[in-house]
């Protein structure tokens, strides 16, 4: 769209011996104005976020399906709580996968990031093409299309077996297994480590060279560079990074969902929380309990991130103060 | 480390990082025997039947999955960008009662789990007569309209920090309320930030899956990655090449938006800092 010109939409009711009331009207309109642009985001905030949010806590206290009205749903106290941390063995395997998954895939995922970045940090021809592609993954991972094929590639008699094979090493139907499953679907996810590398690229573009040249003359080796200039400049990229991805992966939910054909199997092994979340909500229907987890991962979730932010304070360095 | 060997384990990493992407490739004109068989990447046989059969696998045919998805993905960035720029001026622009308060909640939304809100959407959106209504694309589309996705709201905040304030007061002098400045200041100076929202928001609605599981039950309302689940239940020899080629033609928009836009995806992630 071409330049629009800059002219009066409508004559301002500005009365000339009366600036100060002026000031009042144009405060006022501006008032009204950011209401009126608020409008939509306000009622979504309303409508699809916090209401829902308070029926979905008044419900993980009631036992509810869908078939009755919200209304007549039956009041049981802790009861869904109580039956979560002691009653449902399925819950804490949920816990565990969930926890196991991020502990595992959230580092190695930032870690190749990290050292891919640092290999593509140099002069290079073709750099733009290298970022690129080691991008794409971080496009294509997250859909039930790619799920399939990485399934697939991990199955008995799937291209991974088919290379072990070549050095006389016999596979294992990885996705089949209990052992394994759950470390194909880490795989995924540190497969798309393009994402996180292009944020640790555009960090590591902002290190003054100046640090490295001095510490050159001082004769520290690439170790000691990395270890001491790198790595703590680097920090609030890091974890910018980290708190992102560990959010994330507490909410892998798709190649999960696919490995499984949406039961978590085999033995529960890929059970992330949200999917045992949607077993319980749509497929079981016990809409009360399913609540009732949203609710206990949505605090887990705010906690993490709370703790994030407070270890943050002892090692991610702000290279000037007025970043704080 | 040496440059030419910098670059050997660049290329290495690289073969490894596209393998899954080549192999998916070659699967998908693979004839049955050869899934089983060859485990080279390229087919003896080119068998492009698989294609044909996956389109015409199921009662309802993959071309109306991808008019479905395409109108979802379509939608949700009109919805998107619209709302979530009105949203952006009055953050970014205006100096109204509240803002911080409401800015503050904002930012507080960016991180919330979508998991912890879709069952009381689901609640809310079914007594409204939404799901499996006569149109069942209420539920996903809504939201988009109302600005919930708070990171494009927050990425266009802080792109219009950027315009310079004297546009705003040039535009005040020639007698512009807040509304015209929206109209011929803010609105034609923030495409870009329009451009970045509108990709993303149509690559991860496209790849999205899990609402339009919930939201969508009937067969032939099924967008893309719906339908592709289907497949799983057929775990049938026969059935695998058909599998790869329709998983390979829904990833083929994405591809082409990344082709098209790659340095703006990757510069884009950057000014925002965000997901894949």
């Amino acid at each position: 769209m071409a330049q629009m010109p800059v002219r009066p939409t409508e004559p301002v009711a500005v009365v000339p011996a009366a600036p100060r009331r002026g000031r009042r009207v144009r405060r006022r309109r501006e008032d009204l104005a950011g209401y009126v642009f608020l409008s939509p985001w306000l009622l979504g905030l309303f409508g699809i976020t916090a209401v829902p949010m308070l029926i979905s806590l008044y419900l993980s206290f009631t036992d509810y399906s869908p078939l009755i009205s919200v209304t007549e749903a039956s009041w049981v106290g802790l009861d869904n709580y109580r039956r979560m941390f002691t009653a449902d063995p399925s819950y804490w395997h949920a816990v565990r996968v969930t926890v196991t998954f991020a502990l595992v895939a959230v580092p190695l995922k930032l870690i190749a990031a990290l050292g891919v970045a640092l290999l593509l940090n140099k002069a290079l021809r073709g750099i733009s093409l290298f970022r690129g592609l080691f991008y794409l993954p971080s496009l294509l991972g997250g859909s039930v299309a790619l799920a399939i094929v990485w399934v697939s590639m991990f199955n008995r008699d799937g291209a991974f077996n088919s290379f072990l094979a070549l050095f006389g090493i016999e596979g294992l139907p990885w996705v089949n297994d209990p052992k394994w499953a759950l470390y194909t679907l880490m795989l995924l996810a540190i497969w798309q480590f393009g994402a996180p590398m292009v944020i640790f690229l555009a960090g590591l573009k902002q290190v003054p060279t100046e640090l490295y040249e001095a510490a050159s003359v001082d004769g520290a080796g690439p170790w000691r560079q990395f270890r001491n200039i790198t790595l703590p400049m680097l920090s609030p990229v890091i974890f910018f990074n980290l708190v992102l991805e560990t959010i994330n992966g507490f909410q892998g939910f798709t190649s999960a969902f696919v490995l499984s054909n949406g039961t978590g199997g085999p033995v529960d092994s890929t059970l992330m929380y949200t999917l045992h979340l949607y077993i319980k909500g749509f497929v079981e229907l016990d809409m009360g309990y399913a609540s009732a987890m949203a609710w206990v991962f949505l605090v887990v979730i705010g906690l993490i991130t709370v703790v994030l932010f407070a270890t943050g304070r002892f090692w991610v360095h702000y290279s000037d103060a007025e970043e704080r | 480390m040496r440059p030419r060997l910098r670059l050997l384990v660049l290329v290495l990493i690289l073969v490894v990082v596209l393998y899954p992407l080549v192999w998916m490739v070659g699967t998908s004109v693979k004839s049955p025997e050869e899934i089983a068989n060859n485990i080279g990447l390229i087919p003896r046989e080119f068998t492009p039947g698989n294609f044909s059969d996956g389109w015409t696998k199921f009662d309802v045919s993959f071309g109306r999955f991808f008019v479905n998805s395409a109108m979802v993905s379509v939608l949700t960035v009109v919805g998107n960008a619209t709302s979530c720029l009105l949203a952006a001026y009055a953050f970014g622009r205006l100096r109204f009662r509240l803002r911080g308060f409401w800015f503050a909640i904002m930012i507080g939304t960016l991180l919330l789990p979508g998991h912890v809100l879709i069952i009381p959407q689901y609640i809310l959106f079914r007594s409204l007569g939404w799901v499996g209504g006569d149109w069942p694309y209420l539920p996903l589309l809504v939201p988009a309209f109302l600005a919930t996705e708070a990171f494009f709201v927050f990425l266009m905040v802080q792109f219009m920090r950027g315009i310079p304030r004297e546009l705003d007061e040039a535009a005040v002098i020639d007698g512009a309320n807040p509304y015209g400045i929206f109209r011929h200041v803010i609105l034609p100076l923030s495409r870009p930030a329009l451009v970045t929202t509108a990709i993303f928001s149509f690559i991860w609605t496209w790849n999205d899956f899990f609402k339009q599981l919930v939201f969508l039950s009937d067969l032939k309302d099924y967008t893309a990655p719906v339908a592709l689940t289907l497949f799983i239940d057929s775990t049938s020899e026969s059935s695998v090449g058909p599998m790869f080629a329709m998983s390979l033609l829904s990833l083929v928009p994405v591809f082409l938006f990344f082709v098209a836009f790659q340095r703006m995806l990757v510069e884009g992630i950057n000014t925002s800092g965000l997901k894949g």
